[in-house]
């Protein structure tokens, strides 16, 4: 799972994570999406993108750590993407 | 007692697109090497050439500290924030991407390739507001370290969010400058632009990498004319 406030940059980090074909990218732009995707099916790694506040954050954090691991995406495109994924996910 | 970590220039990565070709001292896009990931607070060193007429469409960047340093030729640069600007040699630009901004950089000359450093700082702060600065840099003093960049904005040079210090210096052969790390905890990355040089009994060659941390002190003697690039981070990052 992939989450980033703005459309468009999700939208980018998504599709890049889809032309990758082992990966499989679900986007939420908002909290209350990411406590909704979670209770529909399971993730192995959530994408922290750009966007929510501090609370938000802190509260996602709390809800998936439990569950997932979480990595906190930075960049916001291609550039720091595959080396934040290959180095969550477990070889 | 002071660490080293040596990244000779022909062990980056390498990416060539054809318009581009890019040579990478860390992790970045489809180069992945768990040995090379940061050092500290920088996070992407990437030495890039772009072809005539060449260039990055528009695409998004958020929660880095983006400078480009141009070293030969002009790029072009446009953003979300309707900055449009032309940066060449002797200027830097810097992007606090926070929450996010589009952009494209194009070579400004449609025959000669344009050379440029695209380095990136983790932020001390995410989700800031974006924005966008250039200055000029030049200077024609040698054998100094000049401060380009800092986390303060009425200090010398551009500033970003994040507790970094960069200088540049074009040290004549046979010199020696000092440089002191600015604050507890950094460390100190040294890319030699041009030349040969010694840090600390390092012997460097251009686009040599050698970061320097556990220490306060590093001494550059210059073997052959030199320009030299030092970016002073935080170590400890908190992701």
């Amino acid at each position: 799972m992939a989450v980033c406030t703005t459309p468009s940059i999700l939208a980018v980090i998504q599709r890049l994570i889809n032309n990758n074909p082992n990966w499989q990218c679900t986007g939420a732009a908002t909290l209350k999406d990411v406590i909704q995707y979670f209770n529909q099916q399971p993730f192995d790694l959530v994408l922290l993108g750009s966007g929510l506040t501090e609370q938000e954050e802190r509260a996602l954090i709390a809800h998936v750590n439990q569950k997932t691991p979480l990595v906190k995406h930075y960049g916001g495109g291609s550039g720091l993407l595959n080396c934040e994924i290959m180095q969550a996910l477990p070889v | 007692m002071a660490q080293y970590v040596f990244h000779p220039a022909a062990t980056r990565g390498f990416a060539d697109h054809g318009w581009l070709k890019s040579y990478q001292t860390f992790s970045f896009a489809g180069y992945y090497n768990p040995q090379r990931i940061n050092f500290g607070a920088l996070r992407v060193l990437n030495d890039d050439i772009v072809s005539g007429g060449g260039g990055f469409g528009e695409h998004p960047h958020d929660n880095m500290e983006i400078i480009s340093i141009p070293l030969e030729g002009e790029l072009k640069h446009r953003d979300s924030m309707e900055n449009a600007a032309v940066i060449k040699p002797g200027e830097i630009q810097v992007m606090s991407a926070g929450t996010g901004i589009y952009h494209t950089e194009f070579n400004k000359d449609k025959n000669k390739a344009v050379k440029f450093l695209q380095i990136w700082l983790y932020p001390n702060k995410r989700n800031v507001q974006p924005r966008y600065n250039q200055i000029n840099i030049d200077n024609n003093i040698k054998n100094v370290l000049h401060q380009i960049l800092s986390p303060d904005p009425m200090d010398e040079g551009v500033w970003i969010h994040q507790d970094a210090w960069f200088h540049k210096g074009d040290i004549t052969a046979g010199n020696t400058v000092a440089y002191q790390i600015k604050k507890e905890g950094n460390g100190v990355y040294v890319f030699v632009i041009s030349g040969s040089l010694i840090v600390d009994d390092h012997q460097l060659d251009t686009r040599d990498g050698l970061g320097v941390w556990d220490t306060r002190n590093i001494t550059i003697t210059a073997s052959t004319d030199a320009v030299v690039l030092l970016m002073d981070v935080p170590m400890e990052v908190d992701f």
